[in-house]
């Protein structure tokens, strides 16, 4: 299949097309057009990146230019894709799941009105976001990078009649500007330093011989690119709009929220590795910003009651795990958390959607209990998930975990104590999700149980494929003492195109001996926590929590902190502004100028008196002076 | 018949600015006007002035298209004072002699003062008087510095290139200050922060179609002016008050979107909103006059500048169609009252998160690609405040996003009063709409015909760019 790179433009093309029919079309498409339309528009191109994939594998890669953006004099930025094993992965995954997601939405939004509409917002959202991957610089991966916060806005507040939902959208769209502006002035300051965004000829640049940029400046371009990771993969401290956001009908919580959008920080920092290669500094801020995430929204997720709650924190979590690894240098171990974290996260997002279906709409995990009975398919699958990402021996989540908490084990010791204490807190939280949910008896209304039943199987078939994918998709990275080959790690690593940083890959061969250790030591608190999940909630009471658990469940009270010492001071200057500054200051001045002038006319007006005699005095006073002037000449 | 004339001149305006671009060279045209005086009736069309002409010709379509089926009294007197206007506006754009310069500038101005009074909302004739006092003020000033120019002219003449000759050679003190007459006049009508009180009264008080005329293409003349009329004739005023000036411009930037915040009113809003973006402009102008910054950085710093005043015109043109439209169906523009749009007009809606993205600069639409070379230009300059002007400016695209969405939420989401009707798009809102958004999208996409305009190589250029090798 070679050549198929070339054909790289229609992957973008058809969401976009299937974007401009449903969304200029919505008003005369039928609901069941709309869902096929969308659904097929995201079917091609996942066939095609297929293709493009096979050909990667066989060690191809391309920068594709079609036509210059933006050209002037000093500003060179042409429109280019860039196909290698980074980008052709991500194809596979966005298209695949975003697939997936596409034909569970036929089923989950069949009854809403807006149903068209909603397929045009997730084809934009999945040609924005292939814009971002497949970028060859970084200017194009900003449209796509804005591209997605436009389409994650648009669907959060996709029930537009609540405000409630509008302002979560809202909430999310201005936090991602602040990482935006990083992101900016990480662009400003490459052009600055190297003249040029795209990659093929910046990376080449750092690190070479002549290289004359300083250590510094690639630090604050790297921290300032970070800027831009942490407001859109939601890290300390922009991450509360992600929670919020879980306002959006659910298959965009499992397509944007937690497979594809979120994980467009990890992308950016694979993506620019031989960059943070060269930033040791900013590298230990990702590690140490990832592992406060990672604990601080594990705790929470301890004591959420809304099921989306749970898994959202539960995301930002995992996204923390994400930038552990990225921090140590293990890029690879991100790409390849973002991948099972993918498979497993929409699985466990698309479940809870399946829940909330048969719920009626209910959220609330003290209304459930016992719903296996009713529904097994989701039931089966959300436990597989639940194993998945608890780190289960044999299931894909353990593969990946275990990969990043051995890469903070070789970074330090403190760094794997707090990875270890953050994947015993996702096993606990995500059995204690599974047990409310899924086991005991039925706590909800008479009228909800009657009503339970298990979903279309437009819904329950792309949870079972993303089942299977959650058990096997492991195996492609297998742990060193295991297997001699790890085939993520080696298909990343074609062509350079992500290789983990040469001082963590030394340090990380000399844990060979311990391997057998550290996979024991994670398997065993995996299972531990998993089992206390689920022991501490088989027969749950539901008491005020007080204390700690109060904390968690007041999320820290991060959100109020935030409004407290930035939205309402800056309320409160820009009304002030407005009143005094504005009103008071700055237009009194130029009124009070207005009304100096008309009092003095009023006085000057005086002068003109109307007497003939005293027009006469000035007169002869001005004619001696005239007179004097010319006799003794000009004094002035 | 009065519109469809006024259209037609719209139409007119934009073909020949058209052919206009689509020569390579620049078209000059030249008659004695009042040769005693040494002013022609000197008329040149650059890719600058092009640009701009071909800006009010979309602009004024956009206005007809929406003035159509809608009442005016006496619609003879108010199309006819808008076409003067236009004429003024078109000829600031393309004079290149000092006196025709200023009597466009005035001709523009006169019209819109009776439009303002004649056709405006309450509170119009204080609020008019104070508009055409301030900027004639200004304007009066910078007729002086040009008198005073002109005055130094060996061969007395207007003309561009003698007044730009004798303002380059004036001893660094006069300079000064014949430099601070002309500018003041942009300053207040760009307007340059603290001169930009008249704009949010004057623009809540006009009549729709005025507001656009004056928040699309009258700003336009004041950041005209400074690229033709002040920067190539003060090259030692401008590195002198630079970073002055550049301050002002950021403080426009921050403080014009805080105030934004605080508006309940929609026209006040769009009003700061406007402030906030030629500020932005102002600092990448006057942020480029160090001695070391390179040829390269000043080339995208105005080819972005040109290209956001063509954006900005379109986007702001844009967004008064629309407040226009939603007080027509609402009765209101108080922010508080509003909702519900998008049940009750949604293709309407959609329009309008459209141009609102694009005023906050989302990638793929117009507005993203001026202010991404103006933050550029900003940020490559030797200023040695650069990092501070280019980060406390770009606040401005989380605070944008924070005014504009909130605006959009307030006016579109939510739930439509009960009995409340909001009729969708008519026919010829639609094409108006359409004009507006087709540009916003096709040059968000591929924006170099524009870019290829703005290039290096108008009137006034080479001085610019000479800046750097004049100081050293």
């Amino acid at each position: 299949m070679t050549g198929m790179i070339q054909y790289a433009w229609l992957v973008p093309l058809f969401p976009l097309a299937g974007f401009l029919i449903n969304g200029l079309g919505w008003r005369s498409l039928s609901r069941k057009m709309g869902a096929t339309i969308g659904s097929l528009s995201v079917l091609v191109p996942f066939i095609i990146s297929l293709l493009i994939f096979l050909d990667v594998r066989t060690g191809s890669n391309s920068v594709l230019s079609y036509f210059p953006f933006i050209q002037s004099d000093g500003l060179n930025i042409p429109f280019a894709f860039q196909i290698d094993s980074l980008s052709s992965l991500f194809l596979l995954i966005i298209t695949g799941i975003g697939f997936l997601i596409h034909v569970y939405s036929a089923g989950y939004m069949a009854e809403d009105d807006g149903i068209v509409k909603f397929f045009a917002f997730l084809n934009l959202f999945v040609f924005s976001m292939l814009l971002l991957v497949m970028g060859a610089n970084y200017l194009i991966m900003f449209i796509g990078w804005e591209g997605v916060g436009l389409c994650s806005y648009l669907l959060i507040g996709f029930w537009y009649k609540n405000q409630d939902y509008t302002s979560a959208g809202r909430k999310a769209f201005v936090m991602n500007r602040i990482g935006d502006l990083g992101f900016i002035v990480g662009m400003l300051l490459t052009l600055y330093c190297y003249g040029t965004l795209s990659y093929s000829s910046l990376f080449p640049q750092i690190g070479s011989a002549n290289d004359l940029v300083s250590t510094n400046a690639k630090e604050w371009i790297a921290l300032c690119f970070f800027i831009g990771a942490i407001g859109k993969s939601a890290q300390i401290p922009l991450f509360t709009w992600l929670p919020d956001a879980m306002a959006g009908p659910t298959p965009v919580s499992a397509l944007i929220h937690a497979a594809t959008m979120v994980t467009a920080g990890i992308y950016m920092i694979a993506r620019s590795h031989l960059l943070y290669d060269a930033t040791p500094i900013t590298r230990e801020i990702i590690a140490w910003i990832g592992l406060a995430t990672a604990l601080l929204t594990a705790t929470i997720a301890l004591r959420q009651y809304d099921i989306k709650k749970v898994l959202a924190y539960s995301t930002v979590s995992q996204l923390g795990f994400m930038f552990i690894a990225l921090g140590c240098g293990a890029y690879t171990t991100a790409v390849f958390h973002v991948l099972t974290h993918a498979f497993f996260k929409a699985l466990l997002f698309l479940g809870a959607g399946s829940v909330i279906h048969a719920m009626g709409g209910e959220q609330d995990m003290r209304q459930m209990g016992g719903l296996g009975k009713k529904m097994r398919i989701t039931q089966i699958t959300f436990l597989i998930a639940c194993l998945a990402i608890s780190g289960i021996p044999g299931f894909s989540g353990f593969f990946s975990k275990d990969e990043i908490v051995s890469a903070a084990f070789a970074h330090g010791k403190m760094l794997y104590a707090g990875a270890l204490l953050g994947s015993m807190l996702t096993a606990f939280y995500m059995f204690r999700l599974y047990t409310l949910t899924f086991t005991g008896g039925f706590r909800g209304t008479h009228d909800q149980e009657h009503h339970l039943h298990e979903s279309p199987a437009t819904m329950t078939f792309p949870l079972i494929v993303l089942a299977i994918l959650s058990v096997f998709g492991g195996y492609i990275g297998l742990p060193a003492v295991m297997s001699s080959h790890h085939l993520l790690s080696s298909f990343l690593g074609l062509n350079g195109a992500v290789v983990n940083q040469p001082d963590f890959l030394k340090s990380f061969e000399a844990l060979h001996h311990q391997e057998w250790t550290l996979i024991a030591i994670s398997s065993i608190v995996a299972i531990a926590a998993s089992i206390a999940g689920w022991a501490a909630h088989r027969k749950p009471a539901f008491s005020a929590n007080k204390g700690l658990a109060l904390a968690f469940e007041k999320k820290w009270w991060v959100d109020e902190l935030y409004d407290a010492i930035i939205v309402r001071p800056f309320l409160a200057l820009s009304s002030a502004f407005d009143r005094g500054v504005e009103r008071k200051g700055i237009d009194g001045l130029v009124n009070g100028t207005g009304k100096l002038v008309r009092w003095s006319a009023e006085r000057m007006r005086l002068l003109q008196s109307g007497q003939v005699g005293y027009y006469l005095f000035v007169m002869v006073i001005g004619i001696a002076l005239l007179l004097a002037i010319g006799f003794f000449g000009n004094p002035f | 018949m009065h519109l469809a004339l006024a259209t037609a001149a719209g139409l007119m305006g934009l073909g020949i600015s058209a052919a206009f671009a689509s020569q390579a060279s620049t078209l000059v045209f030249s008659l004695p006007w009042i040769p005693q005086l040494g002013a022609s009736f000197s008329l040149l069309g650059d890719g600058l002035s092009t640009m701009l002409c071909a800006l009010s010709g979309v602009v004024i379509l956009a206005v007809m298209l929406m003035q159509m089926n809608k009442q005016v009294e006496n619609p003879h007197a108010f199309y006819g004072l808008l076409m003067f206007s236009i004429a003024g506006i078109n000829g600031v754009f393309l004079a290149s002699d000092g006196l025709l310069f200023y009597f466009f500038w005035e001709l523009a101005l006169i019209p819109v003062y009776f439009l303002c009074s004649r056709w405006g909302g309450e509170r119009r004739i204080a609020v008019t008087f104070k508009f055409f006092v301030y900027t004639f003020a200004g304007s009066l000033m910078m007729l002086a510095g040009l008198i005073y120019l002109y005055l130094q002219t060996p061969t007395h003449s207007y003309a561009w290139h003698e007044l730009a000759a004798v303002a380059r050679s004036l001893p660094a003190g006069t300079q000064l200050w014949v430099f601070v007459l002309v500018f003041i006049a942009f300053a207040i009508k760009i307007p340059v922060f603290p001169f930009h009180t008249w704009q949010p009264d004057t623009y809540e008080v006009s009549a729709p179609a005025v507001t656009i005329v004056l928040s699309a293409l009258m700003v336009k003349m004041g950041m005209y002016g400074v690229i033709r009329w002040v920067l190539p004739f003060f090259p030692d005023a401008v590195i002198h008050y630079g970073n002055v000036i550049a301050t002002l411009g950021v403080i426009g930037v921050v403080y014009a979107s805080c105030l934004a915040i605080a508006q309940s009113d929609l026209k006040r809003l769009i009003a700061y909103s406007s402030i906030a973006h030629m500020g932005l402009m102002v600092t990448a102008a006057f942020s480029m006059h160090s001695p070391d910054t390179s040829h390269a950085a000043i080339n995208s710093s105005y080819s972005g500048l040109i290209v956001q005043m063509f954006n900005h015109g379109i986007n702001i043109a844009g967004l008064w169609l629309i407040a226009q439209m939603i007080e027509e169906r609402y009765g209101t523009r108080d922010l508080r009252k509003l909702g519900g749009m998008a049940s009750g007009a949604p293709w309407l809606s959609t329009t309008l998160v459209i141009v609102a993205f694009a005023n906050i600069s989302l990638p793929l639409t117009n507005g993203f690609i001026g202010e991404f070379m103006l933050f550029n230009g900003i940020f490559q300059s030797a200023s040695q405040y650069h990092i501070v002007f280019m980060v406390l400016a770009g606040t401005a695209i989380i605070l944008g996003a924070a005014y504009m969405l909130s605006m959009v939420r307030s006016v579109a989401y939510g739930n439509l009063s009960e009995g409340l009707i909001t009729p969708d798009l008519s026919a010829n809102e639609g094409w108006a709409m359409a004009i507006i958004i087709t540009l916003i999208i096709f040059l968000g996409i591929y924006p170099q015909p524009l870019i290829q305009l703005a290039q290096p190589g108008f009137l006034g250029w080479n001085h610019v760019v000479s800046l750097a090798a004049f100081v050293a």
